[in-house]
């Protein structure tokens, strides 16, 4: 409901001043009659032309820069079932990463998620003196830690790397998030009667080594995002010269093949944009190619269609009038 | 009261009040010397029903009034008859007793009250006509011309004869002098569909099938009405909105309440309505207060246009609660018509501010605000459906509960309520003097079908590059579904956040605060929930705002979502432009070239100043600059 006294000025087109009541400042006084100065924008051919150059020129040395980095960083996938042999196509330099790759596997699946995420089961557990009650899942009436679907089936395949018959070392320390070390998994709770079940789903766990130490758990319990993905298994400190044939030692324990799922190991050296990918620079390249090539053609509509900038003659009703 | 200077003291013994029913009102006065009588005044077809027949007197007067009465309807004053009668002894008392009975009834006091005047007017002398110049507002003609102007047909609905309010629309420039004047006044309803029917075969008008949405397309239209011949009403149709000829653009119907009584009880309704909607200007004189209403019932059951009412009596209030939105002048007449209204003003024009400037802000806010909406809300549960694709068809959500929450609630609501309240398309100065640019809410420019279903294209658009992008950035990767969702997190509220930073179209800083604002706020929720150490997303925020793939990828997203939009709004804007584009190009452009005369202002002033000013200074006074 509007209420406008007389003393408003209406359209009469010219300004009278409007009283201001005493006591208000000029600025909320300006906010409630949407007096505010103002800035505004308008599209014209001008602004859309530089803006695509802009970011023509701004995405495709990104892109190039991406590219470069995504084809600095050397990547080994190899598929195993029986036997791992990995070839060291080019040089490589430490530290290594040793990832496994899952295909096909579900970690994201929603039954994962039940009970309500890990991190409930497990921070429940920091304090082992909590009475049984709290922990969600039992067997044979004791409760299991660490509980819940993705710890059941953690993955539990090693592998050994025998690089000219010496075995090469492989860093299987602070290969989780620091946070998780320090602050999801406690240092005070063990893992216990776990895989006691019928079914076992994964690896088992030493009974004597806290939660915050077993950085396998660890790794394997930070739910991955996507089907077809990749978990750090270990880090390989020294360089890989070109030729060099590794032959690795699997302990193929882990089952996937009853769903169809494959496993992969992954050697890969880091750039900082992470492993090897392709698409982040090919997109940037793409859109910054896209742009400018959009800027020109826009330019070209302009010069052959131009329009007059605010003319009146333009409107509608006129321009009904000037074609009779 | 003073008569020539002499002071007399009258006593009113009782007061009969003006009602709809008698039309007239009446007083009963004690004179100074103790003789009583009754002096009553009102409306001149009421009044000559009940003077004295069989007088002589009468006759002589009567005849002397009612060309009184001519001659002042035609100079477009406000008529009123007055006549009086000695009350003898017995009347009075047996009045009085009737008058005391009546005023304090429990029951029907309004009947005993109308008996009870009815009882003393009667048999009255005729003593003369009143002529009251009821001075137009300020501003009346200029306001309905710019109505007009705006589509919006005005019709006037009044209670005065038909001579003063034809007097009246002419000098309101309601009317013109060339303007065909269609005149119904009938006595039967044989009569009145007689004359319905020949005059719209005189002018060709088509009728329609009397159902709803007689014309093709569905447009607004308002209805106006005018405050001085005691409350018009304007109803409002687009111009050539049925493909009507463009001769009957200048008629205009002049009808009576008694045709109306006739015609508004029986069929002859859908007549009434193709002629009424074919003439250009449609007044209605001698109208009742319910007919008022039951004309507004005519158009509004009959099309999807929008009535407005606009009065200022007490009369009107059945006529604005009809409209779909009601206006009501707080004026002479009290504030009957102010209660009732949705809207209330003091004078007439300034409907035309509330119409041109605020109807037509208010409606591009809401039908771009009603888009946006959609699109915000779409746009993210579309991302949250195609990971699903992911995760096998069972329901994850990669975002955190709280995430999810907040995101109506915190992330993208305050911008949102900004810009609905504050953001305008064009400046007032420009509405009111383009009142053509309001044709953009006729013709539903801000919000129909075909809007609507674009942004749903560009939402899903979006939502597949919100979603697509980071899976092939991160395809086969160490990344884990927190990450993953506050990577989405962000994105999309920044993502919408920038949607609608290219759509504001007047920033202020307010606005400012609201878009940049809240893309911070989110990322300080984030950073927030992130360092709790019970939540499953526990310093997944940290670990990621040191990737520069994470930041890369928000980039790439919000231009690869945005671009399509981008492009689509500059080459619409170029080549096809809309009339309010091209109105805001031309205050732009206008607004440069008074800076610009401003700045060689400044410099003129700032040259005289640096020679001595005392040989300048008669130049400056004499050229007004200062």
């Amino acid at each position: 409901m509007e209420v406008e006294g007389g003393s408003r000025s209406a359209g009469a087109g010219e300004d009278r001043t409007i009283p201001i009541q005493s006591g208000q400042p000029m600025a909320f006084f300006q906010f409630t009659q949407q007096n505010l100065p103002a800035c505004k924008p308008v599209l014209t051919p001008a602004w859309v032309i530089t803006a695509c150059l802009l970011m023509g020129f701004i995405f495709i040395p990104i892109g190039l820069v991406t590219l470069r980095a995504s084809h600095s960083v050397i990547e080994i996938v190899d598929q195993y079932d029986t036997e791992c042999v990995p070839e060291v196509h080019k040089y490589m330099k430490a530290p290594i990463y040793i990832y496994y790759q899952l295909d096909n596997y579900y970690q994201n699946h929603r039954r994962n998620q039940i009970p309500n995420v890990v991190g409930f089961c497990l921070c429940i557990c920091f304090d082992s003196k909590l009475t049984p009650r709290y922990l969600p899942e039992s067997n044979h009436g004791l409760p299991i830690v660490p509980c819940g679907l993705i710890a059941w089936s953690f993955f539990n395949d090693t592998f050994k790397f025998i690089r000219e018959r010496t075995e090469l070392m492989v860093n299987r320390k602070n290969i989780a998030w620091k946070s998780d070390r320090d602050h999801k998994f406690g240092k005070q709770v063990y893992p216990f009667n776990f895989q006691n079940g019928t079914f076992t789903g994964g690896g088992s766990l030493d009974p004597s080594i806290p939660l915050s130490d077993q950085e396998d758990l660890i790794v394997w319990m930070r739910t991955a995002a996507l089907p077809s993905f990749r978990k750090l298994y270990g880090r390989i400190e020294e360089d890989l010269d070109e030729g060099d044939l590794l032959e690795v030692h699997v302990m193929n324990n882990y089952n996937t093949y009853s769903f169809g799922g494959k496993k992969k190991l992954v050697l890969s050296t880091l750039s900082w944009l992470g492993g090897k990918n392709d698409f982040p620079g090919l997109a940037y390249v793409f859109i910054g190619c896209s742009s400018i090539i959009i800027s020109i053609v826009f330019m070209l509509l302009h010069v052959k269609n131009p329009r007059a900038y605010g003319e009146t003659a333009y409107l509608s009703w006129n321009r009904k009038s000037i074609s009779g | 009261m003073i008569i020539f200077y002499v002071q007399y003291r009258f006593d009113v013994l009782g007061l009969h009040e003006f009602d709809s029913v008698r039309k007239r009102m009446s007083v009963v006065v004690r004179f100074p010397d103790n003789s009583v009588k009754v002096l009553v005044k009102g409306a001149d077809n009421s009044m000559f029903g009940i003077l004295a027949k069989d007088s002589e007197r009468n006759d002589l007067v009567r005849h002397a009034t009612e060309s009184h009465l001519t001659e002042y309807s035609s100079q477009g004053l406000r008529t009123l008859v007055v006549a009086a009668r000695d009350l003898t002894d017995a009347e009075l008392e047996q009045w009085q007793r009737m008058y005391e009975d009546a005023s304090t009834s429990l029951a029907d006091r309004a009947q005993k009250l109308r008996q009870t005047a009815l009882l003393i007017e009667s048999n009255l002398n005729l003593l003369g006509a009143t002529g009251i110049e009821d001075k137009l507002q300020d501003g009346v003609p200029e306001a309905i011309e710019a109505l007009r102007q705006a589509g919006i047909k005005v019709w006037v609905l009044t209670g005065d004869k038909q001579e003063t309010a034809i007097s009246i629309g002419l000098s309101c420039k309601l009317l013109s002098t060339d303007m065909q004047q269609i005149i119904i006044n009938g006595n039967s309803e044989e009569e009145c569909k007689n004359l319905l029917a020949a005059e719209k075969a005189k002018y060709g008008v088509k009728s329609s099938d009397g159902k709803k949405n007689s014309s093709k397309s569905k447009e607004n239209t308002e209805n106006n009405h005018l405050e001085i011949p005691n409350d018009t009403k304007s109803s409002n149709v687009p111009e050539g909105c049925s493909g009507k000829d463009e001769v009957n653009a200048s008629l205009a119907l002049i009808i009576d309440g008694n045709s109306l009584v006739y015609i508004l009880e029986k069929d002859l309704e859908t007549d009434l309505f193709d002629l009424a909607t074919s003439c250009q200007v449609v007044l209605c004189c001698r109208v009742a207060p319910l007919q008022k209403a039951g004309i507004v019932d005519l158009i509004k059951s009959r099309t999807d246009d929008m009535t407005l009412a606009i009065g200022d009596g007490a009369n009107d209030v059945s006529m604005i609660q009809m409209a779909d939105v009601g206006v009501g002048i707080c004026g002479q007449e009290g504030r009957q018509a102010v209660m009732a209204s949705d809207f209330a003003m003091g004078q007439f024009r300034f409907l035309k501010r509330l119409l041109l400037v605020h109807g037509h802000w208010n409606y591009q806010r809401v039908g771009y605000l009603i888009l946006y909406n959609f699109y915000r809300n779409a746009v993210f549960v579309l991302m949250l459906f195609w990971y699903i694709l992911c995760t096998a068809f069972s329901t994850t959500s990669a975002l955190t509960d709280w995430s999810s929450v907040f995101y109506s609630v915190i992330y993208t609501s305050v911008p949102t309520i900004f810009v609905g309240i504050l953001d305008k398309d064009l400046s007032h100065r420009t509405l009111l003097q383009y009142p053509k640019l309001y044709g953009a809410g006729h013709r539903q420019e801000a919000y129909n079908m075909h809007l609507f279903w674009i942004t749903m294209c560009d939402t899903l658009w979006q939502s597949l590059v919100l979603f697509y992008i980071p899976l092939y950035v991160y395809k086969e990767s160490t990344i884990d579904i927190w990450s993953m969702g506050s990577l989405w997190t962000l994105a999309v509220v920044i993502l919408v956040s920038i949607h609608l930073a290219m759509d504001i179209q007047r920033w202020i800083f307010v606005t400012h605060a609201a878009v940049w604002g809240s893309i911070v706020i989110t990322y300080t929720c984030m950073v927030v929930l992130d360092s709790v150490p019970i939540l499953p997303n526990y310093w997944t925020i940290y670990n990621l705002a040191k990737s520069p793939t994470y930041w890369l990828t928000i980039l790439l997203i919000i231009i690869v979502a945005l671009l399509p939009r981008f492009l689509f709004k500059a080459v619409h804007q170029h080549f096809r432009p809309s009339d309010i584009q091209i109105a805001r190009e031309a205050e732009m452009a206008f607004h440069e070239f008074m800076l610009d005369m401003a700045l060689r202002r400044h410099l003129v002033v700032k040259f005289c100043d640096e020679f001595q000013k005392a040989e300048f200074a008669p130049v400056i006074e004499r050229n007004g600059w200062h």
